[in-house]
């Protein structure tokens, strides 16, 4: 391998009490990557992300931080920095004492501090304010001085705890922009946890889904989406329609099924599944409606319709079982699909999985 | 635009002073509570330190300032003014002594709240209830457990002589065992206050400290310090005032060597009959301490508006 990794997890295991909060985890995180752990509350990421900052310690395993391992390295001597999902700003130092506390117990001297402490206010976006005290700041703004004092120091790695789940709407897609762009720049990993699957598909380069204390996948975002190794993925990440589905045949990435509706078709799978009873999932946007409507088809009953402008989300229903789908309104011919009709719905074979349970 | 916007705001300014009204009515009983039980008592002692000593104890109303100059200066038989310092030196003594067991109560209370802030839900209110625990019994009996403790044959002495202190030794009947004991009766006081300011900490805060390279020595003196400072000034208010009047432990513990203030006040009221004089060390004791606070309080608050 040419390039060292920033991070690697491995076979990292935590219990709390008795319950398990991780089971031997193991993955890396590349050099300058934006990497985002995402998962349901309870899922170990916050977990993760501590032991990585060094607030709590493996019960086994271990982390290496571009190699060395850290496990024994207190806080205070990782070149690691967090952005708190509080923001944790001391709330008796100005913002310019807070984002040089770091650069101070590092030992810089006070003129390379002034200068490293405006830079960083003025890539934020704060420089006109470095000697207002936090309480003085909305929520966006205390974000910002979160993220430069965090970044002052230079670390081989920034963490993020949720960081944008306190902003309201708005603020939160303007600093997902902001984050990127910040990464991009400083060249810094960011290590990003969420529990939002539109902010991780949206600023991550690569995601590391997790659900009960276990990586479930790791992946770029489309892989993510597209692509689930399994149920949880698909569930978690974006919208989708479980079919049962029976097993004909199969190999290790594809298998022929049939379908509910009767036909028999041959789709990507993501695991070598067994003949026999399988999952099929197909994300709604992928159903097409009515005049869209082709390659495997049946006909639905329209139970309720969100007409969006752009976009309607339909709630169809098919031999009792309920499903989505969400049409783009590419002309007005969506309008004709009425609540109460029938109407014929399909799917392109390549555009639906099988998944492991 | 005027006429029509003077009606409401009159209107307005009507209510609000029925508003106001009400709630100060039903304080009330307590405005009297404070009125009888703290203010009042304070001016009959202002009252009676410039009064008169009446000839067989007790006192005649009246305006003389001796209890005052008694302080600093006494009365020679043919009616010069000889300056005395011996009880000034009773007053400098006292407030040295509240001093050191302020600090010390300081020094041994912050790490305990730390620690007890730092436990589960569950053993941190057992843990504030154990701290208050000896407030449960009476004090003059917690004072007599200490001198069994230092006294002769107790177990402190009895353990240093293992280590080769003399035997039949004992640590009684000095300032050592009088602070001991002053220490130990008003630390609670300091516990509960820093305790308090310390569990409001914000957690995230002093982890931020440690991801910032902050080691615990810079965590505690620039985050935990600056922000608990409120909890340590009051802590330090209830140990340091109610020691400057403590009578019990130098009397217990010192042997009643040392004269403290507490003490001297009591004998004025009692076998000294001199009620004035009494009065005056009271109100003398009471504006220095007022003094004092004031200058804190003033100084903390130039520090606010300055930042």
């Amino acid at each position: 391998m040419s390039q060292q990794n920033a991070v690697e997890v491995i076979d990292v295991s935590k219990n709390f009490g008795s319950y398990q909060a991780l089971r031997s985890v193991n993955f890396e995180i590349r050099e300058n990557e934006f990497f985002t752990m995402l998962g349901p509350s309870g899922c170990g990421k916050t977990t993760l992300l501590r032991m990585i900052a060094g607030f709590e310690t493996p019960d086994r395993g271990k982390f290496l931080l571009h190699g060395r391992d850290i496990v024994d390295i207190p806080p205070h001597k990782r070149r690691v920095n967090t952005v708190f999902q509080s923001y944790a700003l001391f709330p008796h130092m100005t913002l310019a004492q807070n984002v040089a506390f770091g650069l101070e117990n590092l030992g810089w001297e006070r003129a390379r501090i002034t200068a490293r402490v405006g830079e960083m206010l003025e890539r934020v976006h704060m420089g006109a304010f470095a000697n207002r005290k936090p309480e003085q700041l909305s929520g966006g703004q205390r974000q910002r001085i979160a993220l430069a004092r965090a970044l002052a120091p230079e670390p081989e790695v920034l963490l993020l705890d949720e960081p944008l789940s306190a902003l309201d709407l708005k603020l939160r897609q303007a600093m997902r922009d902001e984050l990127r762009t910040l990464q991009r720049d400083t060249g810094i990993t960011f290590v990003f946890v969420t529990h939002d699957q539109e902010e991780a598909l949206d600023m991550s380069d690569r995601i590391a889904v997790l659900g009960s204390g276990e990586v479930q996948q790791i992946g770029t975002p489309s892989e993510i989406y597209e692509e689930p190794s399994n149920q949880f993925v698909a569930d978690f990440v974006g919208e989708t329609n479980f079919f049962e589905v029976e097993v004909l045949e199969s190999t290790e990435k594809t298998a022929t099924v049939r379908t509910p509706f009767g036909q028999v078709i041959s789709v990507p799978s993501s695991t070598h599944v067994l003949p026999g009873k399988a999952t099929l999932s197909i994300r709604p946007e992928k159903l097409n409606l009515g005049d869209q409507a082709q390659g495997v088809a049946f006909q639905a009953e329209v139970v309720k319709k969100h007409y969006l402008g752009g976009y309607s989300h339909y709630q169809l229903s098919v031999g009792g079982v309920e499903i989505r789908a969400s049409r783009r309104n590419a002309s007005r011919e969506g309008d004709m699909i009425s609540v109460g009709s029938t109407v014929h719905v399909g799917f392109i074979e390549g555009s639906a999985r099988v998944l492991a349970a | 635009m005027s006429e029509t916007s003077e009606n409401p705001t009159g209107a307005t300014r009507v209510q609000r002073r029925r508003r106001i009204n009400l709630p100060y009515l039903g304080l009330a009983p307590s405005w009297a509570l404070m009125g009888f039980a703290l203010i009042l008592p304070i001016f009959i002692i202002a009252a009676v330190s410039v009064a008169v000593r009446g000839a067989y104890g007790g006192f005649d109303w009246g305006f003389d300032l001796s209890g005052y100059r008694q302080i600093l200066f006494n009365e020679g038989w043919t009616g010069e003014m000889e300056f005395t310092p011996q009880y000034l030196s009773i007053i400098l003594r006292t407030i040295l002594l509240a001093s050191v067991t302020t600090l010390l109560c300081l020094l041994l209370a912050v790490p305990v709240a730390y620690w007890i802030a730092r436990q589960p839900g569950n053993r941190k209110s057992l843990l504030v209830f154990l701290v208050t625990l000896p407030f449960w019994m009476s004090m003059i009996l917690r004072v007599y457990a200490w001198m069994i403790i230092l006294g002769k044959d107790g177990p402190l002495p009895r353990f240093l002589e293992v280590f080769g202190a003399p035997s039949g030794m004992t640590l009684m009947y000095n300032d050592g065992a009088t602070l001991a004991a002053m220490v130990y009766t008003y630390i609670p006081l300091m516990v509960l206050p820093v305790f308090a300011s310390i569990e409001k900490l914000d957690g995230p805060l002093i982890e931020a400290a440690h991801d910032l390279y902050g080691n615990r020595w810079t965590t505690l003196r620039r985050v935990i310090l600056p922000l608990t400072a409120p909890g340590i000034a009051s802590g330090a208010i209830l140990v340091f005032v109610p020691a400057l009047g403590a009578v019990l432990e130098p009397i217990l513990m010192g042997g009643g060597k040392q004269m403290m203030m507490g003490s001297l006040i009591q004998l004025q009221f009692g076998g000294g009959r001199n009620w004035p004089f009494g009065a005056a060390i009271a109100m003398t004791l009471m504006i220095v301490v007022m003094l004092v606070l004031i200058a804190v309080a003033l100084r903390s608050a130039r520090k606010e508006a300055e930042a």
